[in-house]
């Protein structure tokens, strides 16, 4: 097995409620992150998915530093990243990069395509010395797939999928080892996703990097990853390889969430049988006690409520062999099949006639 | 026939120039069917939506073609007066961001009520208490004691129930629902699909879904049309399209979704963008990102062609792509 490049053990993120102007009182706190466990080995794709509201983002966020944990640890190779500071800091955030959701506000609208994917450079300057950085962009233009040319551009200019082409050129500048990307597709039209997923692919494989790849569509979260954690309230309920997770998922939101994506398939609605949950999502501010999924499971009994189950492989996978055994936040965790297989297959892409 | 929409034209007048939103667009829905209508950012599925609800924004928008018949007549030669008799009565639509949909600083209820209010002429007390009987209907729990909460004291998935209500209070013929689903979870989109194609089933009304999401639309419609730069490539019964379609954008639509069932090898992709709707190519629009473009491609708009009784396609090489 590869190894660990970044290890997270423990990770909170509590934001405080209070009340009062000038004599603030806590009254309660927002855990957006309540407890993540997580690697990410070298080389990989890790695939997050969850509702909105489980805090994904402010894992992502966390992982790149943006925003500094409560509690727990973010080890890059072995160095706790959350004790860091100054030099140290800036050294190690070089190499964890992120690639932003929104293609249209998180480029500066004022500032040139070649300003913008340059600017890392003024941070660390040790990457590119200052007569080099034109071509430097240059090249990262032609990497991501956009005509060099267009360095002089602003971003108004471009679509939104070569907006992101932009902000996935950024991500790389600083030549990371990981980039976190926070939904880097859900804002383009289907036709471009494709050719953003793709890229990434490629760019994983040609730099050798590591991705976290945060996003709450499920079949592009299983395209992309070797292995994807399922999100729920601020932790991770499941965990394992995109086959465990998806063709035999052990805890019972991972298999509502899954029975609930719509398959592009017409066949399948009526022999598909599917969990639809009720109510919502509970506030991060009144986490239930014991399990948190148990106020919208169909399965919760009184031991759900006193007890929180802790992700690892469940007692009753533990002595057998097959994908059902790998890490589940459940006590009474039971395989189920809920992703139907599409009848028929799909139609081939077509070919290009040759160019006359 | 419910709805009839026939060789409808918008544009959109700006200071760069006319944008041809909609250029000749033609389907149709019967009572208690579902027409799902597909395309991407920009295709104008939206904008002919608006044009037969008449919220069309004019000017800049101006309908410059084309019949929209409702139950036998066109809507296009109707008094505004008379229109708004139809909105809401007859026709009504639900939008994608409930949020901004809704009026903040009014109560639910009282957003409710006024539908009954203005159409129905019932006094403000009866008007509640049939608000409290919608939200009901479309399952938000303890309606009574919700029925005075304002538009952010809701979830999302509540929230876009309150447009079903909205949308449903007067019982209409047609529903247009716009991206109904988009801005949900998938657990509480499912939730909502469900709750709108039940209450179509016992009202017995027409519903276009207007969607980009190609598992929603095997889900729910029993049709579908296909848009593309302001035009319609394809029309096909939903189970047929899924199995073989027959023009090259749907075809490689289908082809670039990743799999739920299996990893997949690398993704197809539709090379390019979509096209400028001030510049439009010549010919098919498709053609610069087509596999099976050819010279007539750039010269000739398609028709629709017949490709069975119940399917049309607007390509000019529709059996290559059927068959391929």
């Amino acid at each position: 097995m590869p190894e660990a490049i970044l290890e997270v053990r423990g990770l909170v993120k509590h934001y405080p409620l209070t009340r009062g102007i000038l004599f603030k009182k806590q009254i309660g706190s927002v855990k957006a992150v309540d407890g993540v466990d997580l690697d990410l080995l070298a080389g990989e794709t890790l695939g997050i998915v969850g509702e909105s509201g489980c805090g994904k983002s402010t894992l992502a966020k966390m992982l790149v530093h943006l925003e500094r944990p409560t509690a727990g640890a973010i080890r890059y190779k072995g160095e706790d990243v959350t004790k860091l500071s100054g030099r140290a800091l800036k050294a190690v955030r070089r190499n964890i990069q992120m690639v932003f959701q929104d293609p249209y506000t998180s480029l500066n609208p004022r500032m040139t395509v070649g300003d913008i994917i340059g600017e890392p450079y003024e941070i660390h300057p040790e990457v590119a010395p200052k007569g080099s950085r034109r071509q430097k962009v240059q090249e990262l233009l032609d990497v991501v797939g956009l005509d060099p040319e267009y360095v002089n551009r602003y971003p108004h200019q471009f679509s939104g999928g070569q907006r992101q082409r932009i902000g996935i050129a950024r991500g790389l500048a600083l030549q990371p080892e990981i980039i976190v990307a926070d939904e880097p597709v859900s804002a383009l039209d289907v036709s471009v996703q494709a050719q953003v997923v793709n890229l990434l692919e490629r760019l994983q494989s040609d730099f050798s990097l590591s991705y976290v790849f945060i996003a709450h569509d499920l079949s592009i979260v299983r395209h992309i990853s070797d292995r994807v954690g399922v999100m729920y309230l601020g932790r991770i309920v499941e965990l394992g390889e995109d086959a465990e997770i998806y063709d035999h998922p052990t805890h019972p939101y991972t298999q509502a969430l899954l029975s609930a994506v719509p398959v592009p398939d017409p066949e399948a609605r009526v022999h598909r049988e599917r969990v639809i949950l009720t109510g919502d999502v509970p506030s991060p501010a009144h986490i239930p006690s014991g399990c948190r999924f148990r106020t919208r499971c169909w399965k919760a009994q009184e031991r759900c409520a006193l007890e929180v189950p802790l992700l690892a492989v469940p007692a009753v996978f533990r002595l057998t062999e097959g994908p059902a055994r790998h890490d589940s936040a459940c006590h009474f965790a039971e395989e189920k099949h809920v992703v139907p297989h599409e009848e028929p297959p799909r139609p081939r892409p077509l070919e290009s006639e040759p160019e006359a | 026939m419910l709805l009839d929409v026939r060789d409808l034209e918008v544009e959109f007048r700006t200071r760069d120039g006319v944008a041809k939103a909609v250029n000749g667009v033609n389907y149709s829905v019967e009572a208690g069917q579902t027409l799902a209508v597909l395309g991407e950012s920009g295709s104008g599925k939206s904008v002919t939506a608006q044009a037969v609800m008449g919220i069309l924004d004019m000017p800049p928008g101006r309908i410059t073609g084309g019949q929209i018949l409702f139950q036998g007549q066109d809507l296009l030669t109707l008094k505004e007066e008379e229109r708004r008799r139809i909105r809401g009565a007859k026709m009504a639509m639900i939008f994608q961001d409930a949020l901004s949909s809704l009026n903040p600083v009014l109560s639910v209820g009282a957003q409710l009520g006024e539908m009954f209010e203005v159409h129905r002429g019932l006094s403000r007390k009866d008007a509640r208490t049939k608000a409290v009987e919608l939200m009901d209907r479309v399952r938000i729990p303890a309606a009574k004691d919700r029925v005075g909460d304002y538009p952010h004291q809701f979830s999302g998935g509540m929230r876009q129930r309150v447009m079903i209500a909205m949308a449903l209070a007067l019982e209409p013929d047609l529903i247009i629902a716009d991206e109904p689903t988009t801005a949900l979870d998938v657990t509480v989109q499912a939730q909502v699909m469900d709750l709108l194609a039940e209450l179509q089933r016992e009202l017995d009304m027409g519903l276009i879904l207007i969607t980009h999401d190609l598992g929603v639309v095997a889900d729910v419609a029993d049709k579908i049309a296909v848009m593309y730069a302001g035009r319609i490539v394809e029309n096909a019964p939903v189970h047929e399209i899924y199995k073989a379609p027959a023009h090259p954008y749907t075809r490689g639509l289908l082809d670039s979704i990743p799999r739920l069932d299996q990893k997949g090898q690398e993704l197809y992709a539709i090379k390019g963008l979509p096209p400028n709707l001030m510049n439009i190519p010549p010919g098919c629009a498709f053609n610069p990102r087509c596999p099976l473009a050819r010279d007539m491609c750039r010269t000739d708009v398609p028709p629709l062609y017949e490709v069975s009784e119940s399917r049309t396609s607007a390509c000019h090489f529709w059996q290559e792509a059927l068959h391929a």
